[in-house]
């Protein structure tokens, strides 16, 4: 039990640790009321939120229609759940089919060649989701192979840092949608093989998400580098560690709390910014939808907006635990990761 | 012909006016497999000194030989037991002693390389120990750890700064027991820092005090002919510990003294009393000004010249 409760503390998950107490029958009343304010309170303001929710999209009117309320988005998120399954069962069924036809063809005609024809419906909801996730993950990668490497050195030396400094104070503030062009214009010079691996769309959304979310991955790098404790320094000075064994056994092990601090960071910008990349970009994922659902106008739009504005949240949220659960299996300083 | 030999060295900090100097005319020899205590007042300029005979720091004048070479950057040669410990926390008790064996003994076999830090790792009792980091351990067993990492560096020469100012009394003086334990078995030349006269007088050949800041230097030394090994309750009633420690604390206190003068001055503080933190504060603000008490108040500051 005690494994388990450190389990959780490990990944983030203090609120579930009062039940695994109270099932263990520690102080029961110190429990509850811990259950209280950790979940209770929490529930109670979001039911709060859902009741003032409610009451506003009654009251406001829009050009089509009304506002939808928390069951109306609710329901639309059931709508698209289903609207997936129904593709799938859509997707197995030609997929039977074709292998079918494929076996007549081959029978009737014997060493001939078949065509597979792939299947053509619209991408649905979650394919939407999948699609977001591959590409922020993309440019997240991108930005953390230039960001880390480059915010060591920013860090180890001032002549780097003073010969960076001037780009990261210039394009640090840059939105996304300024990025965008740019990316979209290079990427269809530079980018043009005969069979393409990447829809030019998903390199466009990941080369913004990476320009964006390169920044706070870099000044964190260099932060922590800049601050390695100078006794740590002194150490590797009296042992006379090489370069990169100073690096790599002292400077980055001792970063690394920051280091991942920026790249939970740039995660969290990435993952904002691609929204915006994909709606201009049309790269098929959640930024397209919401895009496709504002330009098609039904009375189910703004419900549909909705549920993607949720996922995004709640995305964005998970994402953003499982870098703490990595940034705390490489600190040192376990309890310092919050 | 000394081990290791200071020649009038001489270092200050900043620049112009605003320079301070911390060491002024350093001589010192050390010989071989002599326990040396250089005792101060804390901010003399002791971990100064520590820096310079390790070579993290250059003297602005004079000269630092150990055998014959002059000192010019820090080396394995002359191991420091940094005041702070200065473990790596994401290293284990192990792995932060096998960093300096593998950077010292680089040609050695892996097998090789594990017997003497287990070696080390067994002389300072740490052996259940092994595999915690070192915020797993206690003060005392820190600097332990710290101890074998330098033993196991092969030293010429041991620098202990300040190796015990951080730790309580008890884990004090049984680590002074094991430090001369150590020192009996190595035969290392050991140059210990402290500010503890009776660690001094408990541990070394000859002890050395170093006056008060600034422009601090050595003063005579004073030699520690009370056999070996020194048990800590029978030097208290020896006339010769009272002796010796009376000749060094005299010579501190008098550097303390000298050369300084003082003046006070009056200084009119605003009027605002300090809020008493001890009192509960309610949580929505409480008291808006601060409370005001009118009143000049008198305070000295001492200036050195």
């Amino acid at each position: 039990m005690t494994a388990l409760i450190q389990t959780c503390e490990h990944f983030g998950l203090e609120w579930f640790i009062p039940f695994l107490r109270l099932i263990k029958g520690d102080e029961p009343n110190e429990q509850w009321r811990q259950i209280f304010s950790d979940i209770g309170v929490p529930i109670l303001s979001f039911l709060l939120f859902l009741a003032a929710w409610s009451w506003t999209a009654d009251h406001v009117k829009v050009s089509f229609g009304s506002v939808p309320g928390p069951g109306a988005v609710w329901k639309q998120a059931g709508a698209l759940w289903q609207e997936y399954k129904d593709d799938r069962a859509a997707r197995a069924a030609f997929e039977t089919k074709q292998a079918q036809r494929m076996r007549e063809f081959l029978a009737a005609h014997p060493g001939e060649k078949w065509r597979v024809r792939k299947y053509s419906g619209p991408p649905t909801y979650v394919d939407q989701i999948f699609t977001s996730l591959e590409t922020v993950f993309a440019g997240f990668l991108i930005a953390s192979i230039i960001a880390v490497p480059l915010g060591i050195l920013c860090g180890l030396s001032r002549i780097v840092n003073n010969a960076m400094s001037p780009f990261i104070q210039l394009f640090k503030p840059v939105s996304p949608l300024a990025w965008l062009p740019i990316v979209m214009i290079m990427v269809s010079a530079l980018y043009n093989p005969p069979d393409p691996m990447f829809e030019k769309s998903f390199i466009s959304s990941a080369f913004t998400v990476a320009l964006c979310s390169l920044w706070p991955a870099l000044i964190n790098t260099s932060l922590g580098v800049s601050q390695v404790d100078n006794d740590y320094l002194n150490v590797a000075r009296v042992l006379r560690l090489g370069w990169r064994k100073k690096v790599f056994h002292i400077v980055i092990p001792s970063a690394l709390p920051l280091i991942f601090t920026g790249l939970r960071l740039s995660l969290a910008v990435g993952w904002m910014v691609l929204i915006a990349a994909e709606m201009l970009a049309q790269n098929p994922g959640l930024g397209k939808f919401v895009w496709d659902m504002f330009q098609n106008g039904s009375s189910d739009t703004l419900a549909q907006i909705m549920v993607a504005v949720f996922t995004i949240g709640i995305i964005g949220f998970l994402l953003d635990r499982v870098m703490m659960v990595l940034q705390r299996a490489v600190s040192y300083d376990k309890e310092g990761v919050r | 012909m000394a081990y290791l030999q200071l020649n009038g060295v001489c270092k200050g900090y900043g620049s112009g006016h605003n320079r301070v100097e911390v060491l002024h005319d350093i001589n010192l020899s050390i010989y071989e497999g002599e326990f040396v205590a250089i005792v101060g007042f804390s901010g003399a300029g002791k971990t100064t000194l520590m820096s310079l005979i390790a070579g993290l720091q250059a003297p602005d004048s004079g000269w630092i030989k150990l055998r014959g070479e002059a000192i010019r950057e820090p080396s394995p040669d002359r191991a420091i037991v940094f005041q702070n410990y200065s473990l790596l926390p994401w290293m284990t008790v192990e792995g932060n002693i096998r960093l300096a064996v593998d950077q010292v003994h680089p040609d050695w076999t892996s097998i090789q390389k594990r017997d003497h830090v287990e070696r080390f790792v067994a002389m300072v009792n740490l052996t259940h120990a092994r595999h915690k980091r070192p915020r797993e351990l206690s003060g005392g067993m820190r600097q332990r750890v710290s101890v074998a990492r330098a033993l196991a560096m092969d030293p010429r020469i041991l620098l202990l700064d300040e190796p015990l100012s951080a730790l309580d009394a008890l884990t004090r003086a049984t680590l002074q027991d094991e430090i001369e334990r150590i020192w009996a078995e190595s035969r290392k030349t050991v140059v210990l820092i402290t500010n503890d006269v009776d660690e001094g007088i408990l541990l070394a050949d000859r002890i050395i005090p170093l006056s008060a800041g600034p422009r601090a230097t050595l003063g005579p030394e004073v030699r520690v002919d009370i056999e070996r090994p020194r048990d800590r309750k029978a030097l208290n009633h020896d006339p010769r510990f009272k002796q010796l420690r009376k000749a060094v604390t005299g010579y501190l206190l008098d550097s303390n003294r000298r050369g300084r003068t003082s003046l006070s001055r009056k200084l009119v503080l605003p009027d605002v009393e300090p809020e008493d933190l001890n009192k509960p504060r309610s949580a929505m603000g409480g008291r808006k000004s601060a409370l005001r008490k009118s009143e000049i108040r008198e305070e000295s500051i001492e200036v050195r010249s």
